[in-house]
């Protein structure tokens, strides 16, 4: 049986845990003078050693992401933390910087260390005030103990954070469209190539991190690479912030290894709620395929997620029981997808909006199984055709409901209207 | 029209802090906006044209940008701005039924504000608080586990004056242009204030605490810390850990919402 293994969650359950006083209780900062004593390479190379891959949702090992950085570049470096959390479902770096700040605090200074970066930013959502309040207050007690600054513990090291807040976008999670956010434009991603870690911010070589990775690098140099490597499974190492949402009995963040089920995580949520059953959840956000119950045994690890026909993700687990209508919840997620393309890519901006259009359609029982058909095929038009991922996470709820639930958009048409009472998946609407 | 001068000196003298904080002074476009939104409210012809001169760019770029982000408002917009999500979670746990009955006790559709200015409300996407669901805002602080009827009378004690509280947030809540301010970079020193988790934040911890789990312990011999932590530089929590604030609302309940 698996267990939870709180490491960034740890201090949570403490009043004062946002506080530099709270996290150096509970051992704070020492990593950082440990990384002090280290050479950068030597971090980076623990980073990788430790099989880190980014917890934003793409998986990509954090220590390679480091090593990709030229060597001999005569611009400045710099390192940006990814804070824009808005992901449908995800739900862990919010809580995280609101409880824990000072971990990432850490993690940045550390990571900046490494790849020999004098500034960096965390680029915040601009929708949650009081977690941006916490960063700020973590970061002027870091500099108030000599953290950040100037010759840092007398290392001879300088590095200056800002804390930059967004202004509601959530294409600015995708990390192109974040550094033209940064830069002081809309946030429209750029052709890759050339990559942040070549051209970045201000044309300089630029690592862009997600909270979670970077929260995870204090632990990783203070217990060693081996430690961080003992957790999870073979490809997929380490701990990482389970969240579960929707219709389970105690939703919440369960911090655990990589690998652990669906199942083993409803049994410590309580299971679903009273009297109702599975029927279909995201594994990782509503761009990550969507599963039903024959998936409870799956390893929430990279592979096994992605052997399942979904993705990993960011471990945002949506579940959502019987008195769901799938159309429904499509037709939702369509209509923020329509919504937060940013327009560029034409396969995009034309395929959400005809998405929403279709959906709506047929969530009113108004449309056709010809439908269905289209729907997939401008799927395949979307689908790998765009400057972002954005356009690809869109295809995923619509593609895979069609796939596992065809018979319930049949049925919509059939009838002429969507077979389910809203009113019975409510937080208040649930007893049986 | 244009600012007064007093009102234009000490928007230059922010705007100057602003810029100062970046490599290059367009970074400081979007929390020149959020400044300029917290001195009208919204952003207004006057805010994009400060913005312009402040960096050296055209007014046309700087509505580029605001047009581009939603937390920008191009119309005035309530005291207190009301959020509702309506993604695909929250919408099915009850935002969509929240919404309906808001929008009818209101009589405002998505955007709108009431003709005392004092709420406007909005259909807003994830807001990354699902495990809370379902999830209201209010100029951007937390409303967790909302009803309809929590709803309606937390709108009603905002119209009529009466101090709320978020859920996880401050003990006071900032008006929309107070909210404006504290994202172009300029905290109200509230940071100290409310809950450092939520309930449902904890329920991994408290079930791994209860079972005894834990990560696994690092290895003994690894190298330690040349400079660790000493007893007397640590002080005491100001309160039991894991206790509620005293004096606080309850996370997670409605309690203590209207003093």
């Amino acid at each position: 049986m698996t267990t939870l293994t709180p490491v960034l969650t740890r201090n949570w359950d403490q009043a004062d845990s946002f506080t530099r006083e709270g996290y150096e209780r509970g051992g704070g900062y020492r990593a950082l003078r440990k990384a002090f004593r280290m050479e950068p390479d030597e971090i980076v190379q623990a980073v990788k050693d430790s099989g880190l891959r980014g917890r934003g949702g793409a998986g990509f090992p954090t220590g390679m992401k480091w090593g990709f950085l030229p060597p001999d570049s005569p611009n400045p470096r710099y390192l940006v933390v990814n804070a824009d959390e808005s992901e449908p479902g995800t739900c862990k770096d919010i809580p995280l910087m609101m409880a824990n700040p000072h971990v990432l605090v850490e993690g940045t200074i550390i990571s900046s260390y490494a790849i020999k970066s004098n500034l960096a930013f965390i680029y915040v959502r601009g929708e949650v005030l009081h977690v941006i309040r916490r960063l700020y207050q973590a970061v002027a007690e870091a500099y108030e103990a000599g953290y950040l600054g100037k010759d840092i513990l007398g290392s001879g090291y300088d590095l200056d954070i800002v804390v930059h807040t967004g202004a509601g976008a959530y294409i600015c999670g995708e990390e192109t469209a974040l550094l033209d956010s940064l830069e002081g434009f809309r946030g429209w991603p750029r052709l890759k190539p050339p990559f942040p870690a070549v051209a970045g911010l201000y044309g300089g070589p630029t690592v862009i991190n997600n909270v979670e990775s970077i929260s995870s690098v204090p632990s990783i140099v203070e217990n060693g690479p081996e430690w961080f490597a003992s957790m999870g499974t073979e490809k997929s190492q380490g701990f990482g912030i389970f969240s579960l949402s929707g219709h389970v009995t105690r939703p919440g963040q369960y911090e655990a290894p990589l690998g652990i089920t669906l199942r083993e995580l409803l049994d410590m949520a309580g299971g679903i709620r009273a009297g109702h059953r599975l029927k279909f959840w995201t594994p990782g956000g509503s761009s990550t395929p969507i599963l039903t119950d024959e998936h409870l045994d799956v390893p929430l690890d990279f592979e096994s997620v992605g052997g399942a026909g979904s993705m990993l993700g960011t471990r945002a687990l949506q579940i959502f029981d019987e008195t769901t209508c799938v159309v429904r919840a499509v037709l939702r997620w369509s209509e923020f997808y329509a919504h937060e393309s940013c327009g560029k890519c034409t396969p995009c901006r034309e395929g959400t909006y005809w998405y929403k259009l279709m959906l709506k359609r047929l969530e009113e029982g108004q449309g056709t199984e010809e439908d269905l058909e289209t729907l997939m095929d401008i799927s395949d038009n979307m689908l790998g055709r765009t400057f972002c991922a954005l356009g690809d996470g869109a295809t995923s709820p619509v593609m895979s409901s069609i796939k596992l639930f065809r018979d319930e958009y049949l049925q919509h048409f059939e009838q002429g209207g969507c077979p389910f009472d809203p009113a019975k998946s409510t937080l208040w609407g649930g007893a049986k | 029209m244009t600012y007064d001068p007093e009102v234009r000196e000490r928007l230059e003298r922010d705007a100057k802090q602003i810029i100062s904080r970046y490599p290059r002074p367009r970074s400081a476009l979007l929390p020149l906006l959020h400044l300029v939104q917290s001195e009208d409210g919204h952003v207004t012809q006057d805010g994009i044209e400060f913005c312009a001169e402040q960096l050296g760019i055209t007014p046309a770029q700087v509505t580029g940008v605001v047009t581009f982000y939603t937390q920008y408002k191009q119309k005035p917009v309530g005291e207190y701005h009301v959020g509702v999500c309506i993604n695909t979670l929250c919408a099915i746990m009850g935002g969509d039924q929240i919404w309906d009955e808001l929008s009818e006790h209101t009589g405002l559709g998505n955007d709108e504000t009431t003709p005392d200015g004092k709420v406007s409300i909005e259909r807003i996407e994830c807001n990354a608080a699902c495990d809370f669901a379902p999830v209201m805002m209010v100029n951007w602080e937390f409303f967790d586990n909302m009803t309809p009827e929590k709803a309606k009378k937390l709108v009603d004690d905002l119209r009529a004056g009466r101090p709320v509280l978020p859920t996880r947030g401050p003990e006071h809540l900032a008006t929309w242009r107070e909210a404006s301010r504290i994202l172009a970079g300029f905290p109200d020193g509230r940071a100290g204030e409310g809950v450092q988790a939520g309930p449902e934040s904890l329920r991994g911890l408290e079930l791994a605490r209860e079972r005894g789990w834990e990560a696994p312990p690092a290895d003994v011999d690894r190298e330690r810390p040349d400079e660790p932590v000493r007893p007397e530089q640590i002080s005491p929590p100001p309160h039991e850990p894991g206790e509620p604030i005293p004096g606080e609302a309850k996370p997670g309940s409605q309690e203590g919402r209207s003093k």
